[in-house]
């Protein structure tokens, strides 16, 4: 893709291909974003809908001073907050939950019950495209918080710094919260292309 | 759940795997303290079920990210081009 000025710039002078190259790229990871946010997909639907609006109309406003993509999910997750019912959520960080089942360490921690290999088998075995659907699907039913940093951090690729202005967490309370979240995907690959014994 | 033992806390310093899958996020986000990255490192020397759970972990993140949008079916194309034409109008 474009650097942020040029693609600001081919959107501001009625490049109709800028913009719906844009939609393409993030319109289904904003929608994923602003599900967590909201009671249903409908109301997602129209929160990502108001924010195309809204980036269009604030592209004047658009200084550059964080990346364009920045400036888009932090507009996305503003609008999703506002119209949210979950925006008083905490991060219930202080409770337990464990990257492993317990279950599979035996009385000194050591694991009893160690990790299948599934690495080639997921690599290998199925079709990407297939994969990928798997994961996004794992994705979603994710807890809403993991949901967001995983999305941002590992699907979208942002920094830390990025994804704590964003979502308005600590860096702390974004670690534990992507540990969790890459934790259970990692269990779900395991379930799902553990080699069969 | 004996997570953090007595035993494990103050009289050895080595980590046992239960602890290493916690430490693993912190690890990859370089936030150990430099004490703290020598004993997981130390453990994972010598224990090759936490050396795999680290590359599951690696992996996992590489899948993530592997992730691509699909692609927008032609009639969500038109909304769009038509929500930008709406925009360009709205222009002085």
């Amino acid at each position: 893709m474009d650097s942020d000025a040029e693609l600001v710039h081919r959107l501001r002078s009625g490049d109709e291909r800028a913009f719906t190259g844009l939609v393409e790229h993030y319109h289904q990871p904003m929608l994923q974003l602003a599900a967590s946010f909201v009671p249903n997909r409908a109301v997602a639907e129209e929160v990502v809908q108001d924010t195309w609006l809204a980036v269009l109309r604030g592209l004047d406003g658009f200084e550059g001073r964080s990346s364009l993509k920045t400036w888009l999910f932090r507009i996305l997750v503003n609008r999703a907050r506002s119209t949210g019912t979950r925006e008083q959520r905490s991060v219930p960080v202080a409770d337990p939950e464990p990257a492993v089942d317990p279950s599979r360490f035996d009385g000194s921690g050591g694991w009893s019950d160690p990790p299948e290999h599934w690495i080639e088998a997921a690599e290998g075995r199925v079709e990407a495209g297939k994969r990928a659907h798997r994961v996004r699907a794992w994705i979603d039913e994710l807890p809403a918080r993991q949901r967001e940093v995983v999305l941002l951090r590992d699907v979208e690729g942002m920094s830390s710094e990025e994804v704590c202005a964003i979502l308005a967490l600590t860096e702390g309370n974004q670690r534990v919260l992507l540990h969790r979240g890459r934790s259970r995907l990692r269990q779900l690959f395991e379930d799902e292309y553990r080699e069969v014994r | 759940m004996r997570l953090f033992t007595f035993h494990s806390v103050f009289h050895r310093p080595d980590v046992v795997c239960q602890q290493a899958v916690e430490l693993v996020t912190d690890y990859l986000e370089g936030t150990l303290s430099r004490a703290a990255r020598r004993r997981f490192e130390a453990h994972l020397a010598g224990c090759p079920h936490c050396t795999e759970y680290l590359a599951q972990m690696r992996e996992t993140i590489k899948l993530t990210g592997q992730l691509t949008p699909e692609d927008l079916t032609p009639q969500m194309r038109a909304e769009f081009t038509d929500l930008y034409r709406r925009w360009r109008s709205e222009q002085p």
